[in-house]
């Protein structure tokens, strides 16, 4: 009787711990989304404005440092770039939010599992970033 | 130029609705809408909706994950497989000719709108609230929702954990080749192989797919891929679209919309595996 008493709890513990867990990573991608929302609407009412990217039609990124400066002369193009980035980093960013998330509920098991797809995620965008491969 | 940004953007609403509601990536829909209806290169449409995928995903997650119906634990072990997935499909895209990428897309179209008609012509699949799968119980992956059509909370056990790691491999392979979040082959491993209900697979893949996109966006980011000009109001349109598609779905019995888009994804399938053989159907 005892014993069943615990798996309920252990179970109404999980679900609890579930639910808390899932609420961080909610309210830290919702950010995510708003800031990157900003920049991509600033970028495309600039474009729509000045009527033009800001370059060439064959011009493309290949580095961070190009895109700092594009966006430090408020070149449409970079800006929206620039969003499309932020879009692109809230996956990322609900994965460490999950690694702590999991580390502050002792999970250590999930704090493993998450930990491994962030690495992996690492090595795509050194591959991506480094080699432009 | 601001007609085809209102296109894009209403492109974009459309897609984030569907792609919402069904557990896919925009991907599906966009890809084929950019490279038929707009005559885009492919190599821009795939830019475009690997974006589009991943709009799609953060839009969704964040009503899904606010309204506890997908299931974090099944979303992060999975991951495993189809990051390292999509990292490989990413590293042979300047390796393989895009005949074959047209023909792979149009075949993955075609075989997911047959899928969706087994579903719906196959009895209802019982939820599995009885199996005592030892690797799921290990990994913590049994989970519960509240299903707000049946106004009930369903708990349910998931099984068969090494079969959908496979499929998801795939699926990670075919996302980084395509970019697209093969959202359907994600829902199928979660779904048919480890027996999860249909709206915890459909949110969970919607969950995945950001990760799985991210994985390759990178490498599309700073090879000229990306347009911005076109993924930007995409996206937007997209991220209005999804965080109503999420909504919507969770009040609504998803097979009434997989029958509306049965014959959609058919005929896209046909009309890409059409154009990798050279034929343009439209022009």
């Amino acid at each position: 009787m005892s014993n069943q008493n615990n798996v309920k709890n252990s179970q109404a513990e999980q679900k609890a711990e579930n639910i808390r867990i899932e609420q961080l990573i909610g309210k830290i991608m919702r950010i995510g989304v708003i800031i990157s929302v900003i920049i991509m609407l600033f970028g495309l009412v600039l474009y729509i404005v000045t009527g033009t990217t800001g370059f060439g039609s064959h011009y493309y990124l290949t580095s961070f440092s190009q895109l700092l400066k594009g966006i430090i002369s408020l070149k449409p193009y970079s800006i929206m770039m620039l969003g499309v980035f932020a879009l692109i980093l809230t996956p990322v960013l609900r994965v460490v939010v999950s690694i702590y998330s999991f580390y502050k509920e002792h999970d250590k098991m999930y704090v493993i599992i998450t930990t491994i797809v962030f690495i992996i995620l690492l090595i795509s965008f050194f591959l991506g970033t480094f080699l432009h491969l | 130029m601001i007609h085809s940004i209102i296109i894009m953007v209403l492109v974009g609403i459309f897609a984030g609705v569907l792609g919402a509601i069904l557990g896919i990536g925009g991907g599906m829909i966009i890809t084929p809408v950019l490279t038929i209806g707009f005559n885009l290169d492919i190599k821009y449409a795939i830019g475009a909706s690997i974006i589009a995928v991943i709009a799609t995903s953060s839009g969704a997650t964040i009503a899904y994950l606010k309204d506890n119906v997908l299931n974090l634990r099944v979303a992060m072990f999975l991951e495993i497989a189809t990051s390292i997935g999509a990292v490989a499909g990413a590293l042979l895209t300047g390796v393989i000719n895009p005949i074959f990428l047209y023909i792979l897309f149009g075949l993955l179209l075609f075989f997911s709108g047959l899928n969706m008609i087994k579903k719906i012509w196959g009895k209802q699949v019982q939820t599995n609230a009885t199996s005592n799968d030892a690797i799921a119980k290990k990994l913590k992956l049994n989970g519960s929702y509240y299903d707000k059509n049946l106004k009930k909370q369903i708990d349910y056990k998931v099984t068969n954990v090494p079969a959908g790691l496979t499929v998801m491999f795939g699926a990670g392979i075919a996302s980084g080749l395509l970019g697209i979040g093969s959202g359907a082959f994600k829902v199928i491993a979660m779904d048919t192989f480890m027996k999860m209900p249909l709206k915890p697979s459909s949110s969970t893949s919607n969950l995945m797919m950001g990760v799985t996109a991210a994985a390759s966006a990178t490498i599309y980011f700073f090879n000229g891929s990306i347009l911005p000009q076109i993924a930007v109001p995409l996206a937007l349109g997209i991220i209005l679209g999804a965080t109503v598609g999420s909504r919507v779905m969770q009040i609504m019995p998803s097979k009434l919309i997989r029958i509306i888009f049965i014959p959609i994804l058919i005929y896209l399938g046909v009309q890409m595996i059409l154009k990798g053989f050279g034929v343009n159907l439209l022009s």
